[in-house]
């Protein structure tokens, strides 16, 4: 079997007309979604779609996500597709919760990352020494590391004070802090109900009280990605690793080593993620990452391969899942949310002249608004869905404006031109 | 028509052997660590496989994986990666329980509601992997990440239906669908020293693998599928419509997907609940990883899968944690790629070596021999 699988139907990407959007742009269209959001609150009358309270919890939520996210991002940056995010997470998680319930909150962030790490060095030998398929060999990780992590788990919690055969003894919660003065200021805006104001204000409370330290670090750590990958000569180098092997090392760049570097990294992002899921939710257990780690790889591709547009797919699908343990007026808004997200997805696609897709978004747009206007309520058990459900509508109706590396998923081997 | 020299058959069991005999060192010193006993670990898992109730539990997990291992072989064939059959699975058995459970079928002649059953799995589960499909021929979506995606709705939707159709299990907090009363059961086949039943859809497992191996090896339809895999471009110009491939082998691979789950629907289970197996569609990638999507290679590593997970059950009492099984498993599966890796690239040396003889010039570039 050979990697990269199979090229047909793929439609590649046409070069963009104009520049990049402006920060401006951003600002705007970031406005503009809360002002939609604000506008379907007041229809509905969902206060708990902007409550600060949503907001926070969906922040507890999108770092898990968005660390597994920059895992795959290193990790196909450099050409390696990684689908063993959710077994590096698992270890990452387990390593929290036997270093956390000892040495505390850091010494398990540090431990997680560093057997999530572990989990990558081994993808990295069995897809680039041995020139394994990358999702054999990711599949291989996701079945070895729930075994690995629940067997640990039986030797080493089982006796443990707090413990059990498939939960950690209790871990300490990292330190929160607040930007001080803002909580009450922001907290009475909140209450008052105005249109875009109160909404502005649960968003930015959401976002300055009470902040655990692990989601400063989680953001940090996106801006640095940003950083290196695209501002230095390491993160260059790396890029060029996923897009043109053979030309990187024609120009004298160490191909495997630096997929190497990028792998390993990625399982590190990914433990560090598991690690702290752990943390915040203050014990391991088993099963506790759900599939988050492929929610990750979902919000990458939502991103386009993109730290930015991560943030933001990690930030929707953590907003979906605080959602579902909110009340179900708030969970059923969320469809007419979807209605217009694809109603502007079938706009946009209709001035860029793609008719039958423009068509399919704008049936499915109006699928969903009518399913909102005639029921009453979203079962809870679909809301879980939604992430995956948004991915796969982004990458059927919009995916021409995706662009993943040129030499994603393709096994490199010095000295053959593929 | 290859020659079956002595040489090959050891280069095709080097790696398989070599895997399992890596695994299980592995295995010994991760025991060594933890202070258990390798032999003692071995000798209760052979003394629980040698029972007939494992042996029978064995074969019908056997029956289960390598149902889900053909499912995948299938796209493996043409470089179709169905991540989903996990998901297909499940859909598919659970709406077949729910049809055969229904009151309407219990008047109904046996033969016409097994048949029936399992048409609708298959093709619950034809239609499942079917989005992926078209998603993949119509707008070039990875079939990975569409199953994926797939996989985790599918356990949502799952969830909601299985709501809306269960009537409460007797005597637990289980919810299930309505069991499937008398006529509408494959019976199983006894085993002396078992109560447990060998499943009879073991026979459907059977004719699954005839079909799959004449198809594969006997019709054109199996050619034009491991030539799209092997060169998708060679294909295009022979005159093979990828497109059309892409979408039949994946609505076979469902199809197989959607049987997954009769045997233990219809042979013990008799109506689909929560405690449904998930994770299925895994092990079929591992089982035909193992197997290298041969037939009868799958089946072996079937019927390995099958031992191992069973007899794995004894382990929590002798005071091993079972999971060292699962384990061994994961690092089957990964240093069996490599080794087949390895092995291939051993093969490729030897030709260059054969033929560089063959034109009278053997001495090598550097970069060969580096490899």
């Amino acid at each position: 079997m050979t990697a990269t699988g199979l090229s047909v139907g793929v439609e590649t990407a046409p070069a963009r007309r104009g520049g990049r959007l402006r920060g401006r742009w951003y600002l705007l269209i970031a406005l503009g979604a809360i002002a939609v959001v604000s506008l379907v609150r007041l229809v509905t009358g969902a206060d708990d779609l902007t409550s600060s309270g949503t907001v926070a919890a969906a922040l507890t939520a999108a770092v898990p996500i968005a660390m597994a996210g920059l895992g795959g991002l290193w990790a196909e940056r450099a050409g390696v597709v990684n689908i063993g995010l959710e077994g590096m997470m698992v270890l990452g998680t387990w390593g929290a919760g036997y270093a956390g319930y000892q040495w505390g909150p850091w010494a398990g962030l540090v431990f997680g990352l560093l057997l999530g790490a572990l989990g990558g060095l081994l993808h990295a030998v069995a897809t680039v020494t041995f020139g394994v398929d990358h999702i054999i060999s990711g599949v291989a990780i996701n079945l070895l590391a729930p075994g690995a992590a629940l067997f640990l788990s039986k030797q080493y919690f089982s006796n443990a004070p707090g413990g059990g055969q498939k939960q950690s003894p209790p871990v300490d919660d990292a330190p929160r802090v607040s930007v001080p003065g803002l909580s009450s200021a922001l907290g009475d805006l909140e209450r008052k109900d105005w249109f875009l104001v109160s909404d502005a204000a649960g968003l930015l409370r959401g976002l300055t009280v009470e902040v655990s330290m692990l989601t400063i670090l989680a953001a940090l750590l996106l801006v640095g990605t940003l950083y290196v990958l695209w501002r230095t000569p390491f993160g260059l180098r790396l890029r060029s690793c996923g897009e043109a092997p053979v030309a990187a090392e024609s120009l004298g760049v160490n191909v495997y080593k630096y997929k190497y570097y990028a792998v390993v990294g990625s399982g590190a992002f990914a433990g560090l993620g598991g690690a702290i899921l752990a943390i915040s939710s203050s014990q391991f257990r088993d099963g506790q990452t759900g599939g988050r780690g492929f929610i990750g790889l979902a919000a990458m591709i939502f991103g386009n391969w993109r730290p930015g547009g991560l943030a933001v797919g990690a930030g929707l699908f953590g907003y979906t899942d605080a959602m579902q343990l909110r009340g179900s007026g708030a969970v059923h808004a969320l469809l007419l949310l979807l209605a217009i997200g694809l109603l502007v997805i079938a706009a946009l696609q209709w001035r860029a002249g793609r008719t039958v897709i423009a068509s399919v978004a704008a049936v499915l747009g109006v699928a969903f608004g009518l399913w909102f206007g005639t029921t009453d309520e979203l079962p809870a058990e679909l809301v879980g869905s939604a992430p995956y459900v948004v991915t796969l509508l982004v990458l059927a109706l919009a995916s021409q404006r995706l662009r993943p590396p040129k030499a994603d998923g393709k096994i490199y081997r010095r000295g053959e031109t593929g | 028509m290859r020659r079956l020299t002595l040489r090959a058959v050891l280069l095709a069991l080097v790696a398989p052997v070599g895997a399992l005999v890596f695994a299980a060192l592995v295995c010994a010193v991760i025991l060594v660590l933890t202070d258990h006993s390798p032999a003692g670990t071995v000798e209760a898992m052979v003394n629980s496989a040698q029972r007939p109730r494992t042996l029978v539990n064995s074969l019908n997990s056997a029956t289960n994986y390598y149902l889900s291992a053909v499912a995948v072989a299938i796209g493996f064939r043409m470089n179709l990666f169905n991540i989903g059959v996990d998901g297909q699975y499940r859909m598919a058995a659970l709406l077949a329980a729910g049809f055969a459970g229904a009151t309407f079928m219990d008047s109904l002649p046996a033969v016409f509601r097994i048949a029936t059953t399992i048409i609708l799995a298959m093709a619950v589960g034809a239609a499942w992997a079917g989005i992926a499909a078209v998603l993949k021929v119509t707008r070039g979506v990875s079939e990975v990440i569409s199953t994926i995606m797939l996989n985790a709705i599918a356990t949502y939707l799952g969830q909601y239906l299985l709501l809306r159709l269960a009537v409460p299990v007797a005597g637990s907090n289980n919810i299930g669908t309505r069991p499937i009363t008398e006529g509408g059961q494959v019976p199983g086949f006894d085993y002396p020293g078992s109560t447990s039943k060998v499943y009879g859809l073991v026979l459907l497992a059977v004719a699954v693998g005839v079909v799959y191996w004449f198809v594969m090896s006997r019709t054109r339809f199996g050619f034009d599928l491991k030539a799209t895999g092997m060169s998708e471009t060679a294909a295009v110009a022979s005159g093979v419509s990828v497109r059309r491939m892409v979408l039949y082998s994946m609505l076979l691979s469902g199809g197989v997907a959607g049987l997954v789950g009769m045997p233990q629907l219809l042979g013990s289970a008799h109506s689909y609940s929560l405690d449904f197996p998930a994770g299925l569609g895994f092990i079929g990638i591992a089982v035909a990883l193992l197997g290298r999507n041969h037939p009868a290679g799958m089946a072996l590593a079937a019927l390995l899968w099958g031992v191992l997970d069973n007899s794995a059950n004894s382990l929590d009492v002798a005071g091993v944690p079972k999971e060292i099984v699962a384990i061994m498993q994961g690092v089957i599966v990964l240093s069996v790629v490599i080794a087949y890796e390895l092995v291939r690239r051993y093969k490729v040396r030897v030709e260059q070596n054969r033929v560089g003889k063959a034109l009278g010039t053997t001495t090598l570039p550097a970069e060969v021999a580096a490899v």
